[in-house]
This record gives structure tokens, C-alpha cells and sequence, in this order.
């Protein structure tokens, strides 16, 4: 299959190219930038003069609820979402039941996205076993069976002897550790930021200090271990600040945030809108303003969508009761393009954010368009108007607080390994 | 934002009764003018008015409560309503059946209202969203948030003993992180003009961001109740001490307990207020809750009247249009 895409304006932050530039993918790969190959014929060209054209987004958090929850979605539902979203490669967290953590869920969940067939699937191992923080997995196999890195949720955090342990093990087989940082002991039961919202819902809080202790412990134990660290969905304004510097003074770490936390905050859950009920909970209008800092210069290199995609029962309940997240593979693109209508990413940023620098977290190939990369290629147009809806909605899981928004920019066709796989219905 | 609206009908209407907060100030009033004319219901022999014949309503206690539930049944029957009242703890709900599901199979059956207890924050505006249009919800305590007419019938006894808000310094004491009885009397008394709130107690008790609820904070009693002319107490739950809130009952009551020593620094005439029950020697010393000054039997005979005047309005509304 031979695909031209023509007259887009093309964005590879890798190859730092921002451009009017045409693209030949041939056989799942990119062949030529700029002008075409001798004796080039597309099969198919792709008229791409109002688009952007870039490679296709990482996403560093969704869960596809399979196995375990298939009721809520599927491997083949949640990616069929994913692609609709313009993202190639996405990244699942080892919280599927049952858990990450042999190479027998790894291999499985890798053959059932194989017969999907819509986007590439990374695997995140279990840090410890079944996640308990008790015992180390057996991260090697792990390695081995295809998971880029290896995480905790927020429960196994608490014990520093297993987790200091845990670090050192995987720096020693180089695994990246991907952290979520709450500490569950001070979030308690909590279900929404511990603030003057909280207080008026008399809904149990989680306070700031869930997160910044976290982060505060997990920094001295990069330092000592040398691990290499991912800060997993920050949500707090002094955790960036605290990561900022650990930064500044040297540390090898990154971080990510969760594109919703850019938009919304606690003033949002109105009154007990669960929709809007998310773990790591929606902060004050700082924090927001605090991340959204942080993305512009960089502190935080990764947009993520932290797709949680839920079954409408899931979310009709009193608030505390509901279960958390949001389905957010679809908004990734118009939350983040909303931030460079602000002046607050370039176009070029925004890519960076969503594509070049997650790829790199992953240390997978992709997230660039030099020839020869995997033809894995979003192209969107920025100005596109839409407003999302139940029906719009490709995820299994409606569960969205921006249903009803008036979103601009929206993914037109998207390419994985050379194939056209997703197209737009209704080009603007 | 605009969920706030549920509460009133497309006419502008009390249709449910979930948060005192953000309701007008002649809604309040006339909530409270109501209550008034209701007092005398209970004193006759005959304690019955037949606003409400023919309608249903429903007592829906998903937390076990003595003194609300008989409150709300009592002032149904007094209005001649027909009162069906479960209590779900050993219910469906505990054999799996969905909330959702239960409220579509009492709506199946015609009722008209609605009085639901809850353990969670937010329960009755939840149901409230979900009923069927000819149904009204009265929240009678959901979580630590609200507790209107807990609320109304503190304002109601507070309007019998002092009738001027504007003239009024208000101690609330205890555990106002836990309770939606004291979010409740907030509400009402910042919407009444009473133009000194003040709430005592530790910090565990009394979060960082009180003072947004337009109350000023005292941690200590004695300084907290100087001058008031009105002392609310609030009931402590024994499972604060697991939750490493407080070290001790004893402590407690040493601290923050309201004993006859420290009720001689509020006014001479202050009266002192309980939502009940008591715990006696933890909040408050048997003397007082026992005293001249102690209004808490009063707070339990308002509490019939006030239920009267908002299940009245809220139903009487629906009479009305047909």
C-alpha cells in the first residue's frame, strides 16, 4: 500500500521540520519527506491542504478495561477510540484483572490487540506482585515478554522499604519505573480535592499533601537508587514545583499530566457532577493554572489521557460512590490544541507533548516521521468544529465531563504501520 | 452550575427540598411563617389538618435514624398523608438491587414524595435528578452535607427566642468537618443576616477552609462562646477517636464539652441548642443539657412543625395544578 499525503502542513518535532511538506509512506514506513520518490504511485492520496500532519500521538495512560472489565470496553472498542483520537501507540497500565504480571497477560493482551488491528499497544508490568507491594515481579520476564516499563498503582506506594527495593531492582535490568504518586494513607477515602468545594459538599477530601509527600519520597529515592523515574498524573501546583527542581539539580526524570486536569477544577464537580469525579481529584483553579505552566515550559513533558472508559451504571450513583475517570481518548487532541489557542504550546510544543516525548519515555520507535520510521501518522484539522456528544463518542465508555463542549480540532485520517485506519465521516 | 434549580419548578416553586444553601431569603421565610401556623396542629386534640389526603410519601432511611424519621412520619400524618416507611439497611440494596432501580419500582407504585436519609454526600440531589417529574425528594440528611430541615427548625427555634438575625452572634461547637446538621444551620443563618458566625472546635474537626462558609474560627471554647447568644451544639461520633481525631472522650469534654462554667461567658440569656442525641459528659454536661437554658426538647417539637411547612409547600404545590 502506497499512500501520498499532500499539501499538509507538516509537524515533526524530531526532525524539526514545521512545514508545508508532502509525505510517501510505502510498505508501513515512511519513504520520502518533501518529494516523492522516483517512480512513486500512491495507491491512495490523502488531500491534506487544511490539515496538520504529524506522527501519530503516544498515549502514556488508558486503560482498555480488558481483560477484566469488558463490560466497560474492549481491547478492540477502546483502540477502534484510540485511532478516532489520532493516537498510534498507547501505553496500559498493569491495573487489568488479573494484574500485569506475568509475561502469560502480556502475551495475551499483545495477541488480542494484534487481531484488533487498530493501533500498537504497550504493556506497563506490575511493580510489584498482583500489586500488593509486598514482592518484587519478575520484571526480567516481564522485559522480556514486550512491557516498556513497570508501575504501581496507589495502594503499593506506602511501604518505602519494597519500593526503594523496587527501584533498585529496575534500574539494575533498566526498566523505567512509572510512579503514581498519592499516598493512599493521607487520601484516605477521600473522592475530591480536600478544599472550600469539599468542605461545601461535605465530600472526604484529599488533601494536597497526598500527592507532595509522594513525590517528596519518591525523589529521595531516585536519588539514592539512580533510578530512572516517570511521575505518572500530577495534580498539584507545589508537586511541580518540587519535580521542577529535583529537575534543575539534575535528576533523570520526567513527568506527565492528564489532559482533563488542564481544563477542569474542583469548582467543576458543581453539584456531585460525577462525571467529574477523577483520582487524582480536579484541584484548585492555581494548581490548573500551575500545569498548564508547567506543560508550556516544559517541566512536564507528556499530555496523557488517562482514559478510563466506564459502563453507565458505574457513574449513576451518589458521587462517592461512583467509580473515577473519564473517557478521554477522543479529547486529547481538542483539550491540548486548546492550550495552543491560549499561546501557551506552538503547534510544534503541542506534538512534542502528545507524540516525540512519550515515545521517548517509552523508548519505542515512533513518535517521528524521518524516513524509514513506522508510517504511524495522525492528520487533523485545528479548526474543525465539533461538539461532543454520547453518539459522536467511539469509546465503549460515554463517561465524559466535556460532553456538551464546544471542541475545536479534530483528527481526519489516521495511519498505523502504513494503513489508512481511520477516516473522518464528515470532513469539514 | 445551574443544578441549583432543581429545587424549584419551572414556576419558580419549591419542588424539592435537598440544600438550604443558595435558597432565596422569602423562601426561608415563608418556610418559617408556615412552621408557625403548623405549632398549633399538635396541641389540639384532634392532631390532624387534611392538606395532604390522598398523597403518599415515602420514608427512605438508607441510615438507621430514630428522632428524624418519627419527625417526618408524625408531620405526614398530621397532614393526613399515608406514610409508607422502609429502612434499607437489610434491604434490597444489600442483595445487589441499584439504587436507580429501587426508586423506579417506588415510582411504580404512585407515590408522591420522597424523604430520603443517606450515608453519601449527595444522595438526594442524586435522586432528586432521577425521578420521575410528578415526585418530590425532601432531604432529611445525606452524608456530611446537608441537612435542610435540621437547618430551618434550628432557625425556627432561634426565631422563638430571638426574632432579631440582625442582632445575633451564633457559636457553632464540634465536629464540623463531619456534619451536614451544621452546613445546614450555616446556610441558613448567613441567609437570615445573622452577622456573627462563629465555629468552634480542634483543627481536626473544623477543616482549613472554614472561613469560606462565611464563619469565623475559634479553637478555643472559652473565647469561641464569649457573648454569643446562641451555643449549637453538635453531636460527636465515637469513631472520631479510631480516626486519630481526637486522643480522648475525656480530653474532649475537657476542651471543648459545654459545661456550666463555660456557658456563664456566652450572654445570661444565651440558649443552647443540641440536633440530638446527646451525648451526655462527651459534648455537653447533663446540667446543661438538662437547664434553663438548654432549648433541645423545643428543637424536637419544632421539628414536626417545620416538616410540615416544607412537605406542605412542596406537595401543596402539585394541588395547585391539578
Amino acid at each position: 500500500m502506497r499512500i501520498a499525503i499532500l499539501n499538509g502542513h507538516l509537524i515533526d518535532p524530531r526532525n524539526q521540520i514545521d512545514g508545508k511538506q508532502d509525505l510517501y509512506v510505502a510498505d508501513g514506513r515512511v519513504v520520502a519527506v518533501g518529494k516523492a520518490p522516483d517512480g512513486f504511485q500512491a495507491d491512495q492520496t490523502i488531500d491534506a491542504s487544511q490539515q496538520i500532519v504529524c506522527p501519530g500521538f503516544v498515549d502514556l495512560c488508558a486503560r482498555l478495561r480488558e481483560p477484566g472489565q469488558e463490560h466497560k470496553g474492549t481491547i478492540a472498542s477502546e483502540t477502534r477510540a484510540a485511532v478516532a483520537g489520532g493516537i498510534t501507540s498507547l501505553c496500559i497500565p498493569p491495573d487489568t484483572n488479573p494484574v500485569i504480571d506475568t509475561p502469560a497477560v502480556v502475551e495475551w493482551i499483545y495477541r488480542a490487540n494484534q487481531d484488533a488491528g487498530f493501533c500498537r499497544v504497550y504493556a506497563l508490568g506490575a511493580l510489584t506482585q498482583d500489586l500488593q507491594g509486598e514482592r518484587l515481579s519478575e520484571m526480567a520476564h516481564l522485559k522480556q515478554a514486550g512491557c516498556v516499563g513497570v508501575s504501581n498503582n496507589m495502594r503499593c506506594s506506602d511501604n518505602p522499604l519494597v519500593l526503594r527495593r523496587a527501584l533498585e531492582y529496575a534500574a539494575s535490568i533498566d526498566m523505567t519505573v512509572f510512579l503514581q504518586t498519592q499516598v493512599s494513607m493521607l487520601s484516605n477515602s477521600g473522592v475530591a480535592h480536600e478544599g472550600a468545594v469539599s468542605l461545601r459538599l461535605g465530600l472526604a477530601g484529599i488533601p494536597e499533601a497526598a500527592e507532595t509527600q509522594a513525590v517528596a519520597n519518591y525523589l529521595m529515592l531516585v536519588e539514592q537508587t539512580g533510578a530512572r523515574v516517570h511521575f505518572c498524573r500530577l495534580s498539584t501546583g507545589r508537586a511541580i514545583r518540587m519535580i521542577g527542581r529535583a529537575k534543575y539539580d539534575g535528576l533523570n526524570i520526567t513527568a506527565d499530566v492528564a489532559a482533563h486536569q488542564l481544563h477542569l477544577t474542583e469548582m467543576d464537580l458543581g453539584y456531585f457532577n460525577s462525571l467529574c469525579h477523577v483520582i487524582p481529584p480536579l484541584r484548585t483553579q492555581r494548581d490548573m493554572e500551575a500545569l498548564c505552566q508547567a506543560v508550556s515550559d516544559d517541566r512536564i513533558e507528556a499530555i496523557c489521557s488517562d482514559h478510563q472508559p466506564h459502563d453507565l451504571d458505574a457513574k449513576l450513583a451518589p458521587f462517592a460512590e461512583t467509580e473515577p475517570g473519564v473517557s478521554a481518548l477522543e479529547t486529547l487532541l481538542p483539550l491540548t490544541l486548546r492550550l495552543v489557542k491560549a499561546g501557551q504550546l506552538s503547534l510544534s510544543a503541542m506534538v512534542e507533548r502528545l507524540s516525540t516525548t512519550p515515545a521517548e519515555i517509552l523508548n519505542i520507535d515512533a513518535g517521528h516521521l524521518s524516513v524509514g520510521a513506522n508510517a504511524d501518522i495522525t492528520v487533523f484539522d485545528p479548526a474543525h468544529d465539533w461538539v461532543l456528544s454520547v453518539d459522536n463518542m467511539q469509546s465503549q465508555g460515554k463517561n465524559s465531563p466535556f460532553l456538551g463542549w464546544a471542541l475545536q480540532g479534530r483528527v481526519t485520517h489516521t495511519l498505523t504501520g502504513g494503513k489508512l485506519i481511520y477516516q473522518l465521516d464528515t470532513p469539514a | 452550575m445551574s443544578k441549583q434549580d432543581i429545587q424549584f419548578d419551572q414556576s419558580g416553586k419549591l419542588r424539592h427540598f435537598l440544600t438550604i444553601e443558595g435558597l432565596p431569603r422569602q423562601t426561608i421565610i415563608d418556610i418559617l411563617d408556615n412552621a408557625e401556623k403548623f405549632t398549633t396542629v399538635g396541641t389540639r386534640t384532634v392532631k390532624k389538618v387534611p392538606l395532604l389526603r390522598g398523597f403518599t410519601i415515602v420514608n427512605l432511611f438508607f441510615e438507621p435514624s430514630t428522632r428524624t424519621r418519627t419527625t417526618f412520619e408524625l408531620a405526614a400524618k398530621r397532614l393526613s398523608a399515608d406514610v409508607l416507611n422502609i429502612n434499607i439497611n437489610a434491604s434490597s440494596t444489600s442483595k445487589g438491587e441499584s439504587l436507580l432501580d429501587m426508586l423506579r419500582n417506588l415510582e411504580a407504585m404512585h407515590c408522591d414524595m420522597f424523604v430520603v436519609r443517606h450515608d453519601s454526600s449527595g444522595a438526594a440531589h442524586f435522586i432528586a435528578e432521577h425521578v420521575a417529574p410528578h415526585i418530590s425528594v425532601i432531604n432529611a440528611g445525606d452524608g456530611s452535607h446537608a441537612h435542610p430541615t435540621q437547618g430551618m427548625l434550628d432557625v425556627f427555634t432561634i426565631r422563638k427566642h430571638k426574632p432579631d438575625f440582625q442582632n445575633l452572634r451564633v457559636a457553632i461547637v464540634g465536629d464540623i468537618k463531619h456534619s451536614r446538621v451544621a452546613r445546614s444551620e450555616i446556610h441558613a443563618l448567613n441567609i437570615l443576616g445573622v452577622p456573627e458566625i462563629r465555629v468552634v472546635g480542634p483543627h481536626t474537626l473544623i477543616p482549613r477552609e472554614a472561613a469560606s462558609l462565611g464563619v469565623h474560627v475559634y479553637h478555643d471554647m472559652r473565647e469561641g462562646i464569649k457573648d454569643v447568644d446562641v451555643i449549637m451544639m453538635l453531636r460527636l461520633q465515637r469513631e472520631r477517636m479510631q480516626g486519630a481525631m481526637l486522643p480522648s472522650e475525656a480530653e474532649y469534654f475537657m476542651q471543648y464539652g459545654l459545661t456550666r462554667d463555660k456557658l456563664a461567658l456566652a450572654k445570661p440569656d444565651a440558649i443552647v441548642m443540641h440536633p440530638g442525641p446527646i451525648n451526655r459528659g462527651v459534648e455537653i454536661e447533663s446540667v446543661v443539657a438538662d437547664g434553663p437554658q438548654s432549648v433541645m426538647l423545643e428543637q424536637v417539637t419544632n421539628g414536626i412543625a417545620v416538616r410540615m411547612a416544607v412537605m406542605s409547600m412542596v406537595l401543596g404545590r402539585k394541588q395547585q395544578e391539578t
